[in-house]
């Protein structure tokens, strides 16, 4: 193995570590920590080891600050320092892979209409109103518990106006405009 | 011809009026294009030359800042129409509403990809656990200064409560009855109203006496041979007795209130009630 290729095979152990293993209260890794661990190069060694997981149906994902998209089609690498990197599923799970990870239909499909109702709503809605909406498909008492639940995962967040927001969670794992066109093509 | 002061007056309702309008929009979510903007300048330009003191010239500039936010909501509702991600609330929660929760989430599973985590302990983190280990002391080094643990509780007997004047020789019901008696005397003895005091009922010679009386009064109101009213303003509680012990009638919610019986208040009163 050529000096250049075994240096980059440490690099990919090492953002295997940091990218799988939890490293702070939330998952995912923020790029100037990457920067700081592997180098400058880490946008590179990030893409190998994105083809790498292409075949086990996972991907390494970039979330920039605040869901907000880089200014050119390539990011900077100031954009890429404050973005936050995750390792998550390429493919989609199947309805009963979703039961096996400790998700209930009624739970997801729950959180399904919340995302979807604050994406229309140019992401931000009062609770109350989605807790009413909720309620067409979920007992009274559940509606309120599981908007809880999804604050409680990162999925949302909610200001002291009782106004919901898109979190982290959401950013990371719901490709936004997938899920609309999917609910509306139904 | 309106006076100076009648202008301003009216120059901050209207702006009083605008702010509101604008935290409505901010705060509910409301369409932010609800707003006249062209009209709200027209007043706040209208007013302006009016103020001269500083707190209408804040009002002026907090409807500045308020409009200044609701035109920010306005250009994030054209930049979020002209995007992809467009879709009418309404059309979307009727969408929502037929659609089955299976089709929901076969929707979401289709634009899901949940992260993956993983939560064991790293080959860093045991090798600070293992120096964590080889610095820790003995247990017997570290709890050797600990005081000896104290005797175990045993069991007390009748006598021994009757000393400690923990259990009186009668029996409680019919202590709490006298004791009931008493109050009803007092009152009408010494109270106003049908009630008296609470501390001119519980006080007593001793301290000791004061808080079996204090004892007592809680087990009268709780099993409603009496009542009290509290007037917090005053910082005054009376008790006042039933006629007949009252049941609990329905479902309504008891309180409880907690009144300290300290040596400190017991000596006020002792004072009070010798000058008295």
């Amino acid at each position: 193995m050529s000096k250049r290729k075994a240096v980059y095979a440490s690099k990919i152990k090492r953002a295997v570590h940091m990218l799988f293993y939890r490293r702070h209260k939330k998952p995912g890794v923020k790029g100037w920590e990457l920067r700081k661990a592997l180098g400058a190069d880490y946008p590179k060694v990030l893409s190998i080891l994105d083809e790498y997981l292409k075949p086990l149906d996972l991907q390494v994902k970039t979330v920039f600050e605040e869901g907000e998209k880089p200014h050119s089609e390539k990011p900077t690498p100031e954009e890429l320092d404050k973005a936050r990197f995750y390792i998550t599923l390429r493919g989609d799970l199947t309805p009963k892979e979703a039961k096996m990870i400790g998700w209930r239909i009624d739970d997801l499909a729950g959180l399904a209409i919340t995302i979807a109702y604050i994406i229309s709503k140019k992401g931000k809605a009062p609770r109350k109103e989605i807790e009413e909406l909720l309620r067409e498909k979920l007992p009274g008492w559940k509606a309120s518990l599981n908007i809880d639940r999804y604050i409680r995962y990162g999925y949302l967040s909610q200001d002291e106006n009782e106004q919901l927001y898109l979190d982290w969670r959401t950013r990371a794992e719901v490709d936004q405009k997938m899920l609309m066109d999917l609910i509306l093509s139904k | 011809m309106q006076s100076k002061k009648e202008r301003a007056k009216i120059g901050r309702e209207r702006l009083q009026r605008i702010i509101e309008m604008c935290k409505a929009v901010e705060e509910r979510s409301l369409d932010p294009f609800l707003v006249d903007v062209d009209e709200i300048i027209k007043v706040v330009r209208e007013f302006f030359p009016d103020w001269e003191h500083p707190e209408d010239l804040c009002l002026d500039a907090e409807a500045i800042n308020r409009l200044a936010s609701v035109i920010k909501l306005q250009s994030e509702w054209v930049k979020h129409r002209s995007t992809t991600l467009y879709t009418d609330p309404f059309l979307l929660e009727e969408k929502i509403k037929s659609l089955n929760r299976e089709a929901l989430v076969e929707a979401f599973l289709g634009a899901w990809h949940p992260i993956v985590e993983l939560e064991q302990i790293s080959l860093h983190s045991l090798k600070e656990a293992l120096t964590y280990w080889e610095s820790l002391p003995p247990l017997k080094d570290r709890w050797k200064d600990f005081p000896p643990p104290e005797e175990t509780g045993g069991v007390a007997s009748r006598e021994e409560l009757l000393r400690l004047k923990i259990l009186r020789d009668k029996a409680f019901t019919e202590e709490l009855e006298n004791f009931w008696n008493e109050l009803k005397r007092l009152v009408a003895e010494k109270g106003e109203d049908g009630k008296i005091k609470y501390w001119d009922f519980v006080g007593a010679e001793t301290y000791e006496e004061t808080v079996h009386r204090a004892f007592l009064t809680s087990f009268l109101v709780t099993y409603g041979y009496a009542t009290l009213e509290v007037y917090p303003l005053e910082e005054e509680i009376f008790i006042k007795p039933f006629e007949k012990q009252q049941r609990r009638i329905g479902k309504k919610q008891l309180v409880s209130l907690p009144i300290a019986i300290t040596r400190e208040e017991w000596e006020k009163w002792r004072k009070r009630a010798e000058a008295k």
